[in-house]
């Protein structure tokens, strides 16, 4: 049987579904929970195709790099640092989309506390930076 | 298990002629055991004042659960009877905020100027509990809670004995921000609490007219009830927390609609103050 979310979640994927800006919406563990149609076109791969995804699935599909190419460690991206440190997380780098294009991203990932500090998970904000 | 109606009517009292039939008091219902001997208060709004009266004086024990804590569901509070019966035990259950207990949000209606006697003073012995709980064990009866879609903390509640259940969720707004139907795979809230349910008291306060204007307000248009009920395959959904704006007339020219348009494949009805169910 289906197990309901949070309501501090679900009226989470309400804002991001309307926002034009990407956001991508992980659980305690790192699940993806959503992301939204503007991510979509980030990640060049639509929500519906991909589900929810574990920490380690997201963390790696994207193929995400420094500026040098070298790939980066799932824990070292800034929003499973959020998730672990339970603060704000900043940083930059570079994926491959699931449509073969190289993007420049800048995320911003925010712990969420819910009622009674329950701990919720993380939500990340992306812009398309200028690299190449 | 015995539910009854003793305020059906949202936001704001409307006594009066043209609200006879489905009662003016703001809500409040009544969850009694099986053998008679518990009782659970689902919300505090004026018709808990009526309600009070019919509580022997032979009670040990009284349980108060509080949705929220938006006046139409407190109003009644400082006019409960068993609030005033020395030594008799009263347990009062609800939503804290993120930075208030409920008991200090409580006192802020249950004190002047707003009301002359204080929370502190009442001369029943007072216990608060704060929600959500799981699982809850109050007399005879598994009490379960959560969160759902309405401004500020807001809980609905699930109570069972014996195998049967009734869940109270009166101002729920399962359809924020959604265009198309609501959704599944656990986005929906509300859904824990009513899966296959016995018994669902649901708002359905709105028109889609009105609901084009009142988005964010915390509150169902009747189609959307309808879908909730058969989203969680409830067995029997009664219609709640009617708009001041609907007189009875305009309420049942509404419902014989509503059931017209949606078929509906369990009964549906809008709650009217005095309704029973027995579970």
């Amino acid at each position: 049987m289906e197990v309901q979310k949070e309501v501090e979640i679900i009226l989470t994927r309400q804002l991001a579904s309307y926002l034009a800006t990407p956001a991508f919406l992980v659980d305690p563990r790192g699940t993806l929970l959503f992301y939204n149609e503007p991510a979509e076109v980030l990640l060049g791969q639509r929500f519906e195709e991909t589900g929810e995804l574990s920490v380690e699935a997201w963390g790696t599909r994207f193929e995400p790099t420094g500026a040098d190419g070298v790939p980066l460690p799932v824990e070292s991206l800034p929003l499973v640092m959020a998730l672990r440190t339970r603060h704000p997380a900043h940083g930059e780098f570079w994926i491959t989309s699931a449509d073969g294009q190289r993007r420049h991203l800048l995320l911003t990932a925010m712990p969420l506390a819910g009622q009674a500090g329950r701990f919720l998970g993380a939500l990340a904000l992306l812009w398309e930076g200028p690299g190449k | 298990m015995k539910v009854r109606l003793w305020g059906t009517r949202g936001s704001l009292a409307t006594p009066g002629p043209e609200t006879a039939r489905y009662g003016g008091n703001t809500v409040c219902v009544e969850v009694r055991s099986g053998d008679g001997e518990h009782v659970l208060v689902l919300d505090a709004g004026t018709g808990v004042r009526n309600l009070g009266r019919t509580i022997p004086g032979t009670t040990r024990r009284v349980d108060v659960l509080l949705s929220h804590l938006h006046m139409d569901h407190i109003q009644g509070l400082g006019f409960f009877a068993p609030f005033y019966v020395p030594g008799l035990e009263v347990h009062v259950w609800g939503p804290p905020s993120p930075s208030e207990s409920l008991r200090s949000r409580l006192g802020r209606y249950m004190s002047p100027p707003l009301f002359p006697v204080r929370l502190r003073d009442l001369p029943c012995r007072l216990t608060v509990h704060e929600v959500p709980c799981v699982n809850e064990r109050i007399g005879p009866f598994s009490v379960d809670s959560s969160l759902v879609c309405h401004p500020g903390p807001t809980v609905g509640f699930r109570i069972a004995e014996e195998g049967r259940a009734v869940t109270y969720l009166p101002d729920h707004e399962p359809a924020l921000g959604l265009r198309g139907p609501l959704l599944r795979g656990g986005w929906t809230t509300g859904t824990r609490l009513a899966r296959e349910t016995d018994l669902l008291i649901h708002d359905g306060q709105y028109t889609e007219r009105q609901y084009a204007s009142r988005v964010g307000w915390g509150h169902s248009t009747f189609a959307r009830a309808v879908e909730f009920a058969e989203l969680v395959e409830a067995r029997q959904m009664v219609l709640f927390h009617h708009d001041p704006d609907h007189d009875d007339a305009t309420l049942e020219g509404i419902v014989a609609q509503l059931l017209r348009d949606t078929s509906p494949s369990m009964p549906v009805c809008a709650g009217y103050e005095g309704q029973t169910f027995v579970l």
